[in-house]
């Protein structure tokens, strides 16, 4: 009960809302070809990196910001957004930690992640991205000695360019919708992988996503290769500081899947979320695809989304190859003025192909929560099946929780499931948990985590721990 | 388009005999209808089946303008045998007989209307295009206490006299406290190619009871969409029982407002498709009010190119607590060109509710098949009782015998 409390009391206020006082680069202010090129220009970047950026900006000109989702907001002015914030310390890379800046491995040490290898206890392997860059990728020689590739973007660009230029945008192309080509032209850093043939990642790896200059658009780009026969399971976190404004963050996430290789991707999100009035926070746009590529392949998304003021994703997979495999595991949990959109598509191309959805919704306070999905099965996709179950707890009348699932079936040998349930947590349950001596908000606890255990479970044992106590504590304050 | 359906208008109004205010009227849904146009596949609720498309392909340039001047002989051949019942027959849009012979003339109403309701929620441009157009339309008003003895039910004959028209249909209800209508509306198209526009409103009061079973049988190259609106008050019940196997294109709407406590409605359908058809259900059930129930089934067996759609949709309002509502749809796909699109959706913002819905799709099981053969039925033996047993499972939701009896006779189905 003792450590119960003390969470409450360090996360009664967003725990990594500080903010690091450190000098910056900016691009100038605005949108426009002269600041893609700065970003490209300062990131020295080849020829064919720019007219990928420019090509995409060329097309963004044309598209037109989307309005379909449920979550509305106030029109964001893309030309009052820095585009590119990198701490002056990095302008000329360090070669060790040793170099980096000492605020820097400060700010990294207040989020938990120990970039300094002798810190290591946990044996994962870190990308971490400041604003526009990536500061510190640890574990590097280890990994080097595998054949894997593990560095933030802007250096797989420099070294590794036949790859990069053979996998960016095969996935997550430069006419994709709106948010997806904005982040084409600008993207500024991410994290690179690529497991070559036959290969088990021997650690977990992980980007972790750090949000600190102010009226800063935060746009990455992570790319995931994962060549034939091999395994990598990769996390992603992300926070940010407490700020009165909306700020954006628009990522792209790409993983290519070839002949029986299998990717995992869990992200805990924790971007700020705003205060209790619902101002501030962060609006988290991402696009992430996967595309399982070869045959037997298996891409599998787990995500827990507590944070950000209004999360509007679908990490989806295309099952290209035939076997192939797709999941989705996901638990949303909106509180106060929250609101999120999220979901997966899911689409059958290939014979023999699987899909498994398990979306866990949890409303309370004043927010709203969607859950929305599509599962396509191609008339190619012989003996394909699907089984979706989404299920959403409403906690209190003013919050709302939406299931809007597409369904399409082209393919009379294949299957489709789909099961939904909307319920609030009994009286009965909540009785029996105090009878035994709980008290509401721990009873309230205990339920909700066995709600969503079938997607905790699915989350590596470091990040399960921590995503555990992320939902006990996303919900506080909404019993009673 | 634009230029013909002035004219159609025109002549439309020229040849009936509208107030000025009602002409008035009118001419501003047309408004309405010519800046939208058809919908199509760019709106969500059109997503699946773009009606824009289907008529130009099927139909290509629609006339508007029909002449209600002559009348058409009734053939009473397709009347339904073995069940007494009032009528109401439209042929070719007009309405011919109207004939009540089983009720108590006092207790019933019957109105001609020309000012039609005009602020309903979930619009779309196809009712503009029917205020628009309609001719006379009827409301009938069952008055308080008062049951109907027979079914009523409502004949919708065309012949081939017509020919690439648009034909525009409305009917009113309004049903007393605690009074109640078993209501059939049954198609029988022995016209091609032409497009039918029908529009129900229903205003259920207190302890209502309606059941409305639409049977859409025969086979026929028409292109259909009917809207039903229901009202409903205080512990009242609806029930909308959907055969969706005849036209060439189908989409039925239902948008059930349950807008008072202890209020009910179902909705359940089939859809028997083959030869490129193309069917759609899409239903709204808005939950308003405290302790309101929605049940929803809905079974498709799909042969060889057909395409059915199923969009269901559950919203509850946060003052709507003790909500039930339950969804589910399932389909046979028998062949590899045939196709089953689903949206169930729920949007919710009440916590206190029950509230799921399921959706399963796929091809008859070979286990099955294998467990009847080795029990001496040939396959297409087999094949059948499967599918009846799952379509059977829906018609056994329809509360009233009588019609029960009817429908299973009419899909030739046996106990």
């Amino acid at each position: 009960m003792d450590t119960r409390e003390k969470n409450i009391e360090n996360l009664k206020d967003y725990k990594y809302g500080f903010t690091t006082d450190i000098e910056n680069i900016r691009a100038p202010k605005g949108l426009n070809e002269d600041v893609i090129k700065f970003i490209s220009n300062i990131k020295k970047e080849p020829k064919w990196m720019l007219d990928f950026r420019l090509k995409a900006f060329e097309r963004f000109k044309q598209l037109k910001e989307p309005n379909w989702q449920k979550p509305k907001y106030p029109k964001i002015d893309y030309q009052d957004l820095y585009y590119y914030s990198a701490p002056k310390s990095m302008k000329d890379k360090p070669k060790s930690l040793d170099e980096l800046d000492p605020k820097l491995l400060e700010t990294y040490k207040k989020l938990g992640i120990p970039l300094q290898e002798q810190a290591r206890i946990n044996g994962i392997a870190v990308d971490a991205v400041f604003d526009s860059v990536s500061v510190a990728t640890t574990f590097k020689e280890e990994l080097t000695k595998k054949g894997i590739i593990f560095c933030s973007m802007s250096e797989a660009i420099q070294k590794h360019s036949e790859l990069v230029k053979k996998y960016l945008g095969s996935v997550i192309p430069t006419t994709d919708h709106f948010f997806a080509t904005l982040n084409s032209a600008v993207f500024t850093d991410g994290s690179f992988v690529y497991i070559p043939e036959g290969v088990k990642c021997p650690m977990e790896l992980s980007t972790y996503f750090r949000i600190n200059a102010s009226e800063t658009g935060q746009f990455e780009r992570t790319l995931i290769i994962a060549d034939k026969g091999s395994y990598v399971s990769y996390l992603e976190g992300c926070t940010a500081p407490m700020r009165d404004e909306n700020q954006l963050h628009a990522a792209n996430v790409e993983l290519i899947a070839l002949d029986d290789a299998e990717i995992k991707y869990s992200t805990v999100q924790n971007w700020y979320p705003g205060d209790e009035n619902g101002k501030g926070g962060i609006y988290n746009f991402v696009t992430k695809r996967g595309l399982c590529k070869g045959k037997n392949s298996k891409i599998s998304w787990t995500q827990v989304e507590t944070g950000s003021a209004i999360t509007w994703k679908y990490p989806s997979c295309i099952l290209k190859g035939d076997n192939s495999i797709g999941e989705f595991y996901s638990i949303a949990i909106t509180n106060n003025h929250q609101k999120a959109d999220t979901g997966t598509k899911m689409i059958h191309l290939g014979k023999n192909t699987k899909s498994k959805i398990i979306s866990k919704g949890i409303s309370a306070g004043f927010s709203d929560m969607t859950y929305r999905g599509l599962v396509d099965i191609n008339s190619k996709a012989k003996n394909s099946s699907n089984y979706t179950q989404c299920d959403s707890l409403l906690m209190g009348n003013k919050c709302g929780a939406h299931t809007v699932p597409y369904i399409k079936n082209k393919n009379f040998d294949s299957n489709i499931a789909h099961e939904a349930t909307t319920s609030k947590i009994s009286e009965e349950q909540l009785h029996y948990c105090q009878q035994r001596g709980l008290n509401p908000e721990e009873a309230v606890g205990l339920i909700v985590n066995g709600f969503c255990k079938e997607v905790l479970q699915q989350l590596p044992m470091e990040f399960a721990v921590e995503a555990q106590k992320l939902v006990g504590i996303s919900l506080e304050g909404s019993v009673g | 388009m634009t230029e013909q359906i002035k004219i159609d208008f025109e002549k439309t109004i020229k040849n009936s005999t509208f107030s000025e205010s009602d002409t008035e009227f009118k001419k501003g849904f047309l408004d309405k209808f010519i800046a939208e146009g058809f919908p199509n596949r760019k709106l969500e609720n059109w997503k699946f089946s773009d009606i824009n498309q289907i008529i130009q392909k099927k139909i290509g340039e629609l006339s508007f303008y029909n002449d209600y001047s002559l009348s058409n002989k009734i053939d009473t051949s397709t009347f339904i045998d073995g069940l007494e019942h009032n009528k109401i027959v439209f042929i070719n849009g007009k309405v011919e007989k109207i004939d009540f012979i089983f009720e108590d003339k006092d207790q019933i109403e019957i109105n001609e209307v020309s000012k039609l309701k005009d602020k309903l929620e979930n619009n779309n441009s196809l009712i503009d295009l029917n205020n628009a157009f309609t001719n006379k339309s009827y409301k009938i008003l069952v008055k308080e206490n008062y049951s109907f003895n027979k079914p009523l039910i409502v004949y919708h004959i065309s012949n081939n006299k017509i020919k690439s028209k648009n034909i525009n249909l409305r009917l009113e209800f309004e049903l007393k406290q605690n009074s109640s209508l078993r209501l059939i509306d049954f198609f029988n198209d022995k016209s091609e190619k032409n497009f039918m526009n029908i529009f129900y409103n229903f205003d259920l009061k207190k302890d209502a009871i309606l059941k409305n079973y639409k049977i859409d049988k025969i086979q026929n190259n028409n292109i259909k969409y009917s809207f039903n609106n229901i009202d409903q008050d205080e512990n009242s019940v609806s029930e909308t029982f959907i055969l969706s196997a005849g036209s060439d294109f189908l989409k039925n709407e239902i948008n059930c407002n349950l807008n008072g406590k202890y209020s009910s409605a179902f909705v359940n359908g089939i859809f028997s498709l083959m030869n490129s058809q193309q069917h759609e259900v899409r239903t709204t059930i808005n939950h308003l009010s405290k302790n309101t129930k929605s049940y929803q089934l809905i079974k498709s067996v799909l042969g060889k190119e057909s395409k059915a759609v199923y969009q269901g949709k559950i919203f509850v309002n946060s003052t709507a607590q003790k909500t039930d509502g339950y969804q589910l749809s399932k389909a046979i796909l028998l062949d590899k060109s045939s196709e089953f699109n689903a949206k169930p959706e729920l949007e919710i913002y009440a916590d206190d509710v029950k509230c799921s819905h399921g959706s399963a799709s796929g091809s008859l099981d070979e286990n099955s098949i294998f467990y009847l053969m080795s029990r001496g039925l040939s396959y297409q033996q087999s094949k059948e009782l499967l599918i009846n047993g799952f379509v059977l499972d829906v018609i056994e939701k329809i509360t009233d015998t009588e019609i029960k009896d009817l429908v299973k006779s009419m899909i030739g189905l046996k106990e």
